[in-house]
């Protein structure tokens, strides 16, 4: 299976990071050749192998819904690129 | 040798002795920083008022006779990607470059509680993605043992760190080889200890089914002692064990007479470097002389390792780093028009490359039409992986193998080409996949005189037994006790 410009375009794109044409060119390259070696899995008999997710056994863990102390507004604020008043501000989201 | 050239467990000794003070060692553990950091660059922030501060606080503590903590006036390193309070923490990325979280890592509490003294944050690939250290957003760190050389990677900064005697210890994080890697590379002890043993909490998140916190020392005791830290439940993390931690430096001495290892017979083939082939054989040696049986055994699926781990990773990845949005901290690009340009801008203008190869490989992965192609095959792949491991430990007690395929590379002699600097953790990423522990240590020398490291790994929480084999073979050698020229 071959890897296009049109695929490295589409997954920028889903990514949301905006890539120039140079990077467009190194990209498909590396993306391809990354996805032919991950090809050498078809090679493997996975028929009623179960997908792992976990390595080690874990289940659900509840505990009671109780009101704790958290980071301030304040601190949490502090670094951001834009704020006002409590608020994360943002450029225009609907047209 | 300088006072710095200690291990902890050493300097622990001289405090209560009262030949050392913390105060005294921090001064000039930083005058030795500013000589030496030009030339090795395994810093991105240090923490040089605070720690001075710390160190005069835990001074009074031990004139007082006050009880101490386990790592009390001790200076510990921290990689950049583990959260400090009030202090920078950038994952060596542009997007992270003015992010000072106001949090602590489980992890960083725990040193805190134990009256360690932070020297400062070391260096990355950024975001723990490559394994050379040459992916940092700010600077490229240099192996100690030749500056012409890489440190390893992900967890490069702070293994020259400790191997520089530049810190006494540090935290290293491991996704795939991060820590085993770079200590093999720098002649140090490097652990990854069980998924779930160490909090993952304040962690900043790579592949969460595979990140770990790990440790980086000068010998196995300072090994045993950090775990004994930073190893326990915390609520915080959801995958965080209630398993109960051992002490972990009981029956460290025990010595491996009547030990099983295993010897996977996949790790000594091809692409294995003479010089480390030859040392870890040297070393196996050693094992049979102090009673081990060596037996061989099959580990069927490594081969397929790599590929299974650019898959998993990478998809958990590029859900990680969604969150990279120029929104509530870090970088925003000065110039767009509208949300999602801003998003597309910022992540374009701070991401490095290998993080954009990645996230795109990642979301590439999970994308529809390819999530069974990839995401599912490879996460059945990983099932087979482990069940290779769990066969394996019906017939051995550990297994034992090279940490990296070869010693230290040139800086700049893979960056270009990222499957070939996949490949160099070809040894190390299984345990991950596995999410059973690994220690490396140092066992010889290359014919230029770079470090070479081996490699033990065992069932899901046994770090005890794995510091007993390693002990074991650290107190017959002295290759942990050389120091690089500088």
């Amino acid at each position: 299976m071959s890897f296009t410009y049109k695929d490295v375009e589409y997954i920028a794109s889903l990514s949301r990071i905006k890539i120039s044409g140079d990077e467009k060119e190194v990209f498909v390259h590396q993306l391809g050749d990354i996805l032919s070696y991950i090809e050498k899995l078809n090679t493997i008999n996975t028929d009623g192998v179960q997908p792992m997710s976990h390595t080690v056994e874990v289940s659900n863990v509840f505990r009671e819904d109780t009101l704790k102390p958290s980071i301030s507004r304040a601190d949490a604020q502090q670094t951001a690129p834009s704020i006002m008043g409590a608020f994360f501000k943002v450029p225009k989201v609907i047209e | 040798m300088s006072i710095l050239g200690f291990t902890t467990h050493q300097i622990k000794e001289k405090f209560l002795a009262g030949e050392a003070k913390p105060s005294e060692i921090t001064s000039q553990l930083f005058q030795r920083i500013k000589s030496l950091e030009p030339k090795i660059q395994s810093f991105i922030t240090l923490s040089e008022e605070e720690a001075l501060k710390d160190a005069a606080r835990i001074d009074k503590k031990i004139e007082r006779r006050e009880k101490l903590g386990l790592l009390a006036g001790i200076p510990v390193a921290i990689k950049d990607n583990i959260c400090t309070k009030n202090i920078l923490t950038t994952c060596a990325s542009k997007i992270l470059k003015n992010f000072v979280p106001p949090y602590d890592a489980f992890v960083v509490k725990r040193l805190k509680e134990e009256d360690a003294i932070i020297v400062g944050k070391t260096n990355l690939d950024e975001f723990a993605m490559g394994s050379s250290t040459e992916n940092s957003g700010f600077k490229v760190t240099r192996n100690p043992w030749n500056l012409d050389r890489v440190p390893g990677g992900s967890s490069g900064g702070s293994a020259a760190a400790v191997a520089a005697d530049l810190s006494y210890m540090s935290l290293g994080s491991e996704t795939g080889g991060s820590v085993r890697q770079p200590a093999a590379l720098c002649g140090v002890v490097g652990i990854k200890p069980t998924y779930g043993r160490v909090s993952r909490y304040g962690l900043v998140a790579f592949g969460s089914s595979l990140d770990q916190v790990g440790t980086v020392t000068k010998d196995v005791k300072d090994a045993a002692l950090l775990m004994q830290v930073i190893a326990g439940y915390d609520a915080q993390d959801s995958t965080s064990s209630q398993t109960p931690v051992p002490n972990y430096a009981d029956g460290i001495d025990n010595g491996v007479k009547g030990l099983r290892v295993g010897i996977p017979k996949e790790y000594f083939a091809g692409g294995l470097n003479a010089d480390v082939a030859a040392s870890v054989k040297e070393a196996l040696k050693t094992y049979e002389r102090l009673g081990a049986k060596i037996l061989e055994i099959s580990l069927p699926h490594t081969e397929y390792a790599v590929a299974v781990y650019y898959i998993v990773a990478n998809a958990e990845a590029s859900s990680n780093l969604a969150r990279y949005d120029g929104v509530r901290y870090g970088y925003r690009t000065s110039d767009s028009s509208g949300i999602v340009d801003m998003y597309s801008r910022t992540r374009a203008e701070a991401f490095g490359s290998e993080v954009k190869r990645r996230i795109m490989l990642g979301n590439y992965a999970l994308s529809s039409g390819y999530y069974d192609a990839y995401y599912l095959k490879a996460s059945k792949v990983r099932t087979l992986i482990k069940t290779d491991f769990d066969t394996a430990f019906e017939k051995v007690d550990c297994v034992i193998c090279p940490t990296s395929p070869m010693p230290a590379f040139k800086i700049g002699e893979r960056a270009n080409n990222p499957l070939e600097m996949y490949l160099s953790d070809i040894y190390t990423i299984p345990a991950n996949l596995a999410g059973i522990p690994g220690i490396s240590l140092p066992c010889g020398f290359s014919k230029e005189g770079l470090p070479i490291g081996m490699q033990i790994l065992a069932r899901h929480f046994e770090e005890q037994k794995l510091l007993q084999i390693a002990f074991a073979f650290e107190r017959e050698t002295d290759f942990h006790l050389k120091k690089p020229a500088l």
